[in-house]
C-alpha cells in the first residue's frame, strides 16, 4: 500500500517537474515578454527530437546533450523575438492588439515547426531507451531514467531561481516582469531583456522535451498536449508569478500521478476540470497578484 | 432622503487605502462638487459608487436601495450615469452610434428604436454635436469628446450624473462652455456630482462642495466655507493647483 | 450622412450576391461532381469562418475553439444520425455545440480575455481526450457511422445553412446588439456603463457563432459517413477561420467570405501539388499576413481604395 503511494508521489513529482520546468518558459513568455506563446508545446517537441537525434544518430548522452539542445533552442526563441516580435511590438497600436497578434503569429508558428517536424522526422512515435534499468527504493522499484529526470528538473528551476536572484540579468528581468516602463527609464535594456526572456522560456521548453524523452515516448504531434498543461499550469500558479508556475506543475503533476493510477487516459480531463474550477473561484491562482 | 448616498465606504489597493471610511450624500437636484489635490481618491471614489471596482466596505444606496454587489449596467438602468477620467469613447464608430447606443441600454426597460434615435438626437443637440453625427469619435477635439461622452450619459435618460474632470485639458473658452453645460444638465433636473481641479468652475457652479485627502473627507460645505477652510488651505498651500 | 451612398452600396451588395447564388444554387443540375464536392467545402468553410468572425470580430476575443464546436456537430450527427432524419439531426448538433459555447463562455467571458482564449485554444484536445476514453471505456467502440446523404443533399444544407447564417449575422449587425458588440470591442468598460449586460450578450453571440458551426458538422458528417474522434475533433479547423479572416479582413460580413473562398482554391492547389508541405505553407502565410497585412486583403484593397479617392478629392 506504501509502495502504492510512494509510487504515486514519485510519478506526480517526476511528471510535475516537467510540468514545472516547461510552465516556467512559458511564464517568462507570457508574464514578461507578453507573449502567449501557444507554439509553446513545439519548442518541447523540438528539444525532445534534438536529443532523440543526438543521442540515436551520434551517441550523445541525453544528460550531456543538454548543453546543445538548450542553446539551440534558446538561439531559436531570442531570434524570432527578435525578429517577429520585435516587429509586432512595433507595429501594434496597443499592448492588446500586440497580445492579440503575437498569439496569432505564435499559432501560424505552432503549424510551420511541427509540419518541420513531420517533414524531418516522420509523424509516428519514437523512443529510445536510456537508463533503463531499476533502482529499489524503500521495497519499490523506481526506473533510474525517471528518477534522473526528477532529479535534472528540480536541479534546472534551482539553477533558473539562483539565476533571477542573484545575477544582473535576473533582476533586470524580474524588474522588467514588475514594471517594464519604469525598469526601461532605470536603465534596463528592455527589447534584449524581453528577447531574452522569449529566449529563455523557450530554453526551458527544449530542456523539459529533452527530459520528457528521456521517460516518454514522443512524436511531432505531442507539442498541442503540453502546451494546454503548461496554460493550465500558469493559470493555478498564478498569472505572472514565476515561483507559481513552479509550484503549480507540481500540484498538477500529482493530480496526474494520481488520476492516471485511478483512471488512466482521464488525466487531461481531470487538469480541465482543475481549470474549469479554478476560472469559477479563483482566477488568480494559487500565487497571482 | 438624499439620492445618493454613502456610509462608511472603503477601498484599498494592496494596503494602501484609496478610499477611507467616507461618507457622502447628495440631495436630489443638487449640483456636488468634489475636490481634493491627485491622488486624494476621488476617481475611486466614483468606481466605487458606478461599481467599476467593488468596496472593501460600506454601502452606497442610490434612490434609497442598496447598490453595492450590482453590475454598473444595472446601476447606469436605475438611472446613475458618469464620464470618465480618460475620455472613454467608441472611437472608430460614428458619434450617432456611441450616443445611440447609451439611449438603447441604458434607459432601462425596453426601448424602441424610434425612442432611442429621438433620445440620441435630443442628446447630441443638447450637447451642440448634431453636425458632428456622422464622425468617428476618434476624429473629434478632445473637448467634444468629452461631450460625446457627456451626451451619451445623458442618453440613458439620468437622474444622476457623475462628471470626472470634465474640464481637464480644456482652455479658458471651452471651459466656460463646459459650464454653461453643466449648468443645463442641471437646471434639467438632474443630479450633478463633478470632480474638477478646475477651481473656478467648481466655486461657480456648485452649491456645495466636498474636500478629499488621502482617501478620506476632510471637509464639506459651501463654496463660501470651503474657501475659508483652514485645513483645506493647508492641504492645498504645499501642493500644485491647477486655476 | 452619405445615406444615399450606403443604399446604393447595398444595392450592389444585394445584386451581387444574387448573381453568385443563382447558379451556384442550381450547381448540382449542371456541374460534375467534383465541383459540387469542392463547393460543398467553400460552404463549409465560409460558415465556419462567417460564424467566427460574428463574435470575435466586433468584440476582439480570439476564439480558438472552433474545432470543437464543429467537432460537437459531427459527433452528434454520429450518435443521433441513425435515428433522425437529416434536418432534425442538423439542429440537433446545432443545438449541442450552441451549449458547449454557453458553457465555456459563462465561464469564461466574464473574466479577462486571455483566459477565454487559453480555454478555447485546449478545448478542442480536451474533447477528443474525453470522447475517446468515453467511447473505449463505456459505449466500447471507436467509430461510429453515419447513414450516407448524396453530394447534392449535402450541398443544400450547407448553402441553406450559410443563407441563413449570413442573414442572421446582417439581422444582427443592423440591430442594437450589433451596435453593443462593436462597442465592446471598443471599450468595454464604457459599454458596460452605458448599460449594456456586457457578459450575456458576449456569451449569447458565442452561443449563436456555435450553433451554426455545429449546424455545419452535423451536415458534413452525413458525407464522411465514418467518425471517430479523432476524426471529428480536427485542431485544424480552429486555424482556419482565423487564416481566413485574416486573408479577407475581420470585419465586415464579406471579408470572411472572400478569404474562405481564397482558402479553399489555395488547399485544393496546394494539396495536389504540394501534399506534404501544404500545411506548412499556410501556417507561413499565417505568419506572414499578420506580419504584413493586419486588416487583411480587404482591409489592403480599402487601404488602397481610401488613398486614391483622396487624391482625387480637394483637401478638407
Amino acid at each position: 500500500m506504501i509502495v502504492t503511494i510512494l509510487d504515486i508521489i514519485i510519478s506526480g513529482l517526476l511528471l510535475g517537474g516537467i510540468y514545472a520546468v516547461t510552465a516556467v518558459g512559458l511564464s517568462l513568455q507570457y508574464g514578461v515578454a507578453r507573449v502567449l506563446n501557444i507554439a509553446h508545446g513545439e519548442f518541447i517537441m523540438l528539444g525532445a527530437f534534438i536529443t532523440f537525434t543526438l543521442y540515436t544518430r551520434l551517441g550523445i548522452d541525453p544528460l550531456i546533450s543538454f548543453v546543445i539542445c538548450g542553446p539551440v533552442v534558446f538561439a531559436v526563441g531570442f531570434l524570432l523575438y527578435r525578429t517577429l516580435f520585435t516587429r509586432l511590438r512595433n507595429t501594434s497600436p496597443t499592448a492588446g492588439a500586440f497580445e492579440g497578434n503575437s498569439m496569432l503569429a505564435c499559432f501560424g508558428l505552432l503549424f510551420i515547426i511541427q509540419n518541420l517536424a513531420i517533414l524531418i522526422w516522420g509523424a509516428d512515435m519514437k523512443g529510445y531507451t536510456y537508463l533503463a534499468f531499476s533502482v529499489d527504493f524503500w521495497g519499490a522499484r523506481f526506473a533510474a531514467n525517471r528518477l534522473v529526470t526528477l532529479g535534472f528538473a528540480i536541479a534546472i528551476c534551482l539553477v533558473f531561481y539562483l539565476f533571477l536572484a542573484n545575477t544582473r540579468m535576473g533582476k533586470a528581468i524580474r524588474a522588467a516582469a514588475q514594471d517594464p516602463e519604469t525598469a526601461g527609464l532605470m536603465g534596463v535594456r528592455i527589447n534584449r531583456v524581453l528577447a531574452l526572456c522569449f529566449g529563455f522560456g523557450a530554453l526551458m521548453a527544449g530542456l523539459g522535451g529533452a527530459l520528457i524523452s528521456i521517460s516518454y515516448k514522443i512524436q511531432p504531434t505531442m507539442g498541442l498536449e503540453y502546451t494546454m498543461i503548461a496554460l493550465i499550469v500558469i493559470v493555478l500558479g498564478g498569472l505572472g508569478s514565476i515561483p507559481g508556475s513552479f509550484l503549480g506543475g507540481l500540484v498538477l503533476g500529482l493530480v496526474g500521478s494520481i488520476v492516471t493510477h485511478i483512471e488512466p487516459g482521464l488525466s487531461l480531463v481531470a487538469y480541465y476540470v482543475i481549470f474549469m474550477l479554478l476560472l469559477l473561484i479563483r482566477p488568480k491562482g494559487i500565487l497571482g497578484k | 432622503m438624499p439620492i445618493l448616498e454613502g456610509k462608511g465606504v472603503s477601498r484599498y489597493f494592496g494596503g494602501l487605502a484609496a478610499v477611507s471610511n467616507v461618507d457622502f450624500q447628495a440631495e436630489a437636484g443638487e449640483v456636488l462638487g468634489l475636490i481634493g489635490p491627485n491622488g486624494a481618491g476621488k476617481t475611486t471614489l466614483f468606481n466605487l459608487i458606478s461599481a467599476a471596482v467593488a468596496p472593501r466596505s460600506g454601502s452606497i444606496r442610490f434612490k434609497g436601495k442598496e447598490i453595492t454587489g450590482l453590475k454598473p449596467y444595472q446601476i447606469c438602468r436605475m438611472g446613475l450615469a458618469r464620464t470618465f477620467q480618460t475620455v472613454k469613447v467608441f472611437g472608430n464608430m460614428p458619434v450617432y452610434d456611441n450616443v445611440l447606443l447609451g439611449a438603447f441600454f441604458g434607459g432601462g426597460g425596453h426601448v424602441s428604436p424610434a425612442d432611442a434615435r429621438e433620445a440620441a438626437e435630443g442628446a447630441l443637440e443638447f450637447v451642440g454635436l448634431t453636425q458632428a453625427a456622422p464622425t468617428p469619435a476618434k476624429d473629434l477635439t478632445l473637448a467634444n469628446q468629452k461631450r460625446v461622452e457627456v451626451a451619451r450619459a445623458l442618453a440613458t435618460r439620468p437622474d444622476v450624473l457623475l462628471l470626472d474632470e470634465m474640464m481637464e485639458g480644456l482652455n479658458a473658452t471651452e471651459v466656460n462652455r463646459a459650464m454653461d453645460l453643466v449648468r443645463m444638465i442641471h437646471d434639467k433636473g438632474i443630479t450633478v456630482v463633478m470632480i474638477e481641479h478646475v477651481m473656478k468652475a467648481i466655486m461657480s457652479v456648485c452649491g456645495r462642495i466636498m474636500v478629499l485627502h488621502h482617501g478620506a473627507k476632510i471637509a464639506e460645505g459651501t463654496p463660501q466655507e470651503i474657501s475659508t477652510n483652514r485645513t483645506v488651505i493647508e492641504v492645498y498651500f504645499g501642493e500644485r493647483v491647477d486655476a | 450622412m452619405g445615406l444615399k451612398k450606403t443604399k446604393s452600396k447595398k444595392i450592389v451588395a444585394l445584386g451581387l450576391g444574387l448573381l453568385f447564388l443563382v447558379p451556384t444554387a442550381a450547381a448540382p443540375w449542371y456541374a460534375p461532381v467534383y465541383t459540387v464536392i469542392l463547393l460543398t467545402s467553400i460552404l463549409m468553410y465560409m460558415t465556419i469562418s462567417v460564424s467566427w468572425a460574428l463574435f470575435s470580430g466586433p468584440t476582439g476575443y480570439i476564439s480558438l475553439a472552433s474545432a470543437a464546436f464543429f467537432g460537437a456537430g459531427i459527433y452528434t450527427a454520429a450518435i443521433v444520425g441513425k435515428a433522425l432524419p437529416l434536418p432534425l439531426m442538423i439542429v440537433a448538433g446545432a443545438l449541442v455545440s450552441a451549449c458547449l459555447a454557453l458553457l465555456v463562455g459563462a465561464l469564461t467571458l466574464r473574466l479577462k480575455g486571455i483566459y477565454f482564449v487559453m480555454f478555447t485554444f485546449g478545448l478542442v484536445e480536451l474533447l477528443l481526450h474525453f470522447i475517446l476514453w468515453w467511447e473505449v471505456t463505456m459505449s466500447g467502440t471507436t467509430g461510429r457511422v453515419v447513414p450516407p446523404a448524396g453530394n447534392a443533399t449535402v450541398f443544400y444544407a450547407m448553402l441553406i445553412i450559410l443563407v441563413i447564417l449570413i442573414l442572421t449575422v446582417l439581422m444582427i449587425r443592423r440591430s442594437r446588439y450589433g451596435l453593443a458588440l462593436l462597442s465592446i470591442g471598443e471599450n468595454e468598460e464604457a459599454a458596460a456603463h452605458a448599460g449594456v449586460h456586457v457578459t450575456a450578450l458576449k456569451v449569447s453571440i458565442y452561443a449563436v457563432s456555435a450553433l451554426f458551426m455545429g449546424a455545419a458538422g452535423a451536415a458534413m458528417a452525413t458525407r464522411w459517413t465514418y467518425i471517430d474522434p479523432r476524426i471529428a475533433f480536427n485542431p485544424l479547423i480552429s486555424f482556419v477561420p482565423v487564416l481566413m479572416a485574416i486573408f479577407g479582413g475581420i470585419r465586415p460580413i464579406y471579408g470572411p467570405i472572400i478569404g474562405a473562398a481564397i482558402f479553399t482554391y489555395l488547399e485544393e492547389f496546394l494539396i495536389t501539388r504540394f501534399p506534404y508541405y501544404y500545411m506548412l505553407i499556410f501556417g507561413i502565410i499565417m505568419v506572414v499576413a499578420i506580419l504584413y497585412m493586419p486588416d487583411g486583403l480587404v482591409g489592403l484593397t480599402q487601404r488602397i481604395w481610401k488613398k486614391m479617392a483622396r487624391r482625387n478629392h480637394a483637401d478638407t
